[in-house]
C-alpha cells in the first residue's frame, strides 16, 4: 500500500495537484491496488477450485451433482475475498 | 478517458456512484419512512410475483400441472433437489419454504438488472442483502437452540477434541467467524456481485452512447456493443447463481445449526 500512496504522492507532485484533487488521486489509485491485490488470491483459489472440479466429473460423472453443488459453495467463499476487496474499492474510489 | 481528452471535455465520462445506484422517489418525496423509489417497487414485486404464483399453483386441482403451478413445481423441485437434500437431507425439508421465498425474492431483485424499464438490481443496494442475511441468520440461531437446547452455543463455541489451552484461540474465532462475520460475509457476496455486474453494464452502455454518432470513434462500437450483449447475458447467468448461492449458503448455516457436531 506505501508504494501505491507513494504513486499517488508523485502523480499529485508532477500534475500540480493540492488538497482534495491530491486526496481523491491518492484514493483513485490506492482502489485500484486494493482490487488488484484483492483479485489475485480469489482467481487463483477459483481456477484450482473448479479445474479439480471438473476432473472430478470427469473421473465419476455419476457424482456430478453433488460436486457441482459443494463447488458452488466453495466458490461463493473463497469469492468473498475479492468482492470485500472490490467493496473497498468502492468505498476508496467513491466514498 | 482517452477519446474524452481528445473531443474536449464532453463524451465519455463515468458518471458520479450516486447517478447509477439512487434514484428518485415515486410516491412520498421528503417522507424518510414512506419514501418509495424504484428499488421499493422491486421489492414488492418480489414478494407478490412468488406469492401470486403459488397462491394460482395452489389453486389448482387436476393430476396434470399447467402455467403457475408448472413454474410453482419446477422451483420446487429444483430446491429440493439442488439445495436441500445435499446440504440439510429429509429433515430439512421443513425449510424449504423459507429457502424458496429467498430464492424467489433474490431471483427477482437481481434479474431487474437486465429488464428494460428497471435496469437496477434491488440487491445492489446493502439495504436489502443485509436484511435477508439477518433473516438466514437469525433462522439459523433459532433452529440451532431449537434442535439442541442452549447447548448449541456450547457445541459451537467449545467444539469437542480440542486440547483445553486451545480454546482460548478457539472460542473467540469461532464466535467472530460464526456470529459476527458470517452475517456480513452473507450479505456482502450477494451485494457486492450485484453492485459490480451493475457498474460493468453501465461501464459498457457509457462507451456505447459515447463513441455512437457520425464521428470516427464510431468503429469502437464494433467491440464494445457485442462486449455489452455479452456482459447482459453474463449477468442473466450471475443473477440466478447468486440466488442460489445466497439460498445455498442459508441452507448450509441451517444444516450445520441442525447438527452443530459435525
Amino acid at each position: 500500500m506505501s508504494i501505491a500512496s507513494t504513486a499517488a504522492q508523485v502523480l499529485a507532485q508532477t500534475e500540480g495537484l493540492t488538497g482534495d484533487e491530491a486526496k481523491a488521486a491518492q484514493g483513485a489509485s490506492s482502489a485500484g491496488f486494493a482490487y488488484g491485490l484483492a483479485a489475485i488470491g480469489p482467481g487463483i483459489g477459483i481456477g484450482y477450485l473448479v479445474g479439480q472440479a471438473v476432473q472430478a466429473m470427469a473421473r465419476q460423472p455419476e457424482s456430478a451433482g453433488t460436486v457441482q453443488t459443494t463447488m458452488f459453495l466453495g466458490i461463493a467463499f473463497t469469492e468473498a475475498l475479492a468482492l470485500i476487496g472490490f467493496v473497498v474499492f468502492i468505498l476508496l474510489k467513491f466514498v | 478517458m482517452l477519446f474524452a481528452a481528445e473531443e474536449g471535455g464532453g463524451g465519455l465520462a463515468f458518471p458520479p456512484i450516486e447517478n447509477i445506484v439512487e434514484w428518485p422517489a415515486i410516491f412520498f418525496e421528503g417522507n424518510s419512512l414512506l419514501e418509495f423509489n424504484k428499488i421499493g417497487v422491486i421489492h414488492l414485486l418480489g414478494l407478490v410475483i412468488p406469492a401470486v404464483i403459488f397462491f394460482l399453483a395452489g389453486r389448482q386441482k387436476g393430476l396434470v400441472p399447467s402455467g403457475a403451478r408448472n413454474v410453482a413445481e419446477g422451483v420446487i423441485d429444483f430446491m429440493e433437489k439442488q439445495v436441500v437434500m445435499p446440504t440439510m437431507g429429509a429433515e430439512g425439508m421443513r425449510y424449504l419454504p423459507l429457502l424458496i421465498s429467498f430464492f424467489l425474492y433474490i431471483f427477482i431483485g437481481n434479474i431487474t438488472e437486465v429488464i428494460p424499464f428497471f435496469q437496477m438490481p434491488a440487491n445492489a443496494r446493502m439495504a436489502g442483502p443485509l436484511v435477508l442475511a439477518l433473516v438466514a441468520w437469525a433462522a439459523f440461531i433459532i433452529v440451532g437452540v431449537k434442535h439442541n437446547g442452549l447447548g448449541y452455543f456450547k457445541t459451537v463455541l467449545f467444539p469437542s477434541g480440542v486440547p483445553k489451552a486451545l480454546y482460548l484461540l478457539v472460542t473467540p474465532i469461532e464466535l467472530l467467524s460464526t456470529f459476527f462475520i458470517r452475517p456480513f460475509s452473507h450479505a456482502v457476496r450477494l451485494f457486492a456481485n450485484m453492485l459490480a455486474g451493475h457498474i460493468l453494464l453501465v461501464t459498457f452502455s457509457v462507451l456505447c452512447i459515447g463513441v455512437w454518432g457520425f464521428k470516427p470513434t464510431v468503429v469502437v462500437e464494433l467491440l464494445t456493443f457485442p462486449g455489452l450483449m455479452l456482459f447482459t447475458a453474463f449477468e442473466i447467468g450471475v443473477s440466478l447463481i447468486q440466488a442460489f448461492v445466497f439460498t445455498i449458503l442459508a441452507a448450509v448455516y441451517i444444516g450445520l445449526a441442525l447438527h452443530p457436531e459435525h
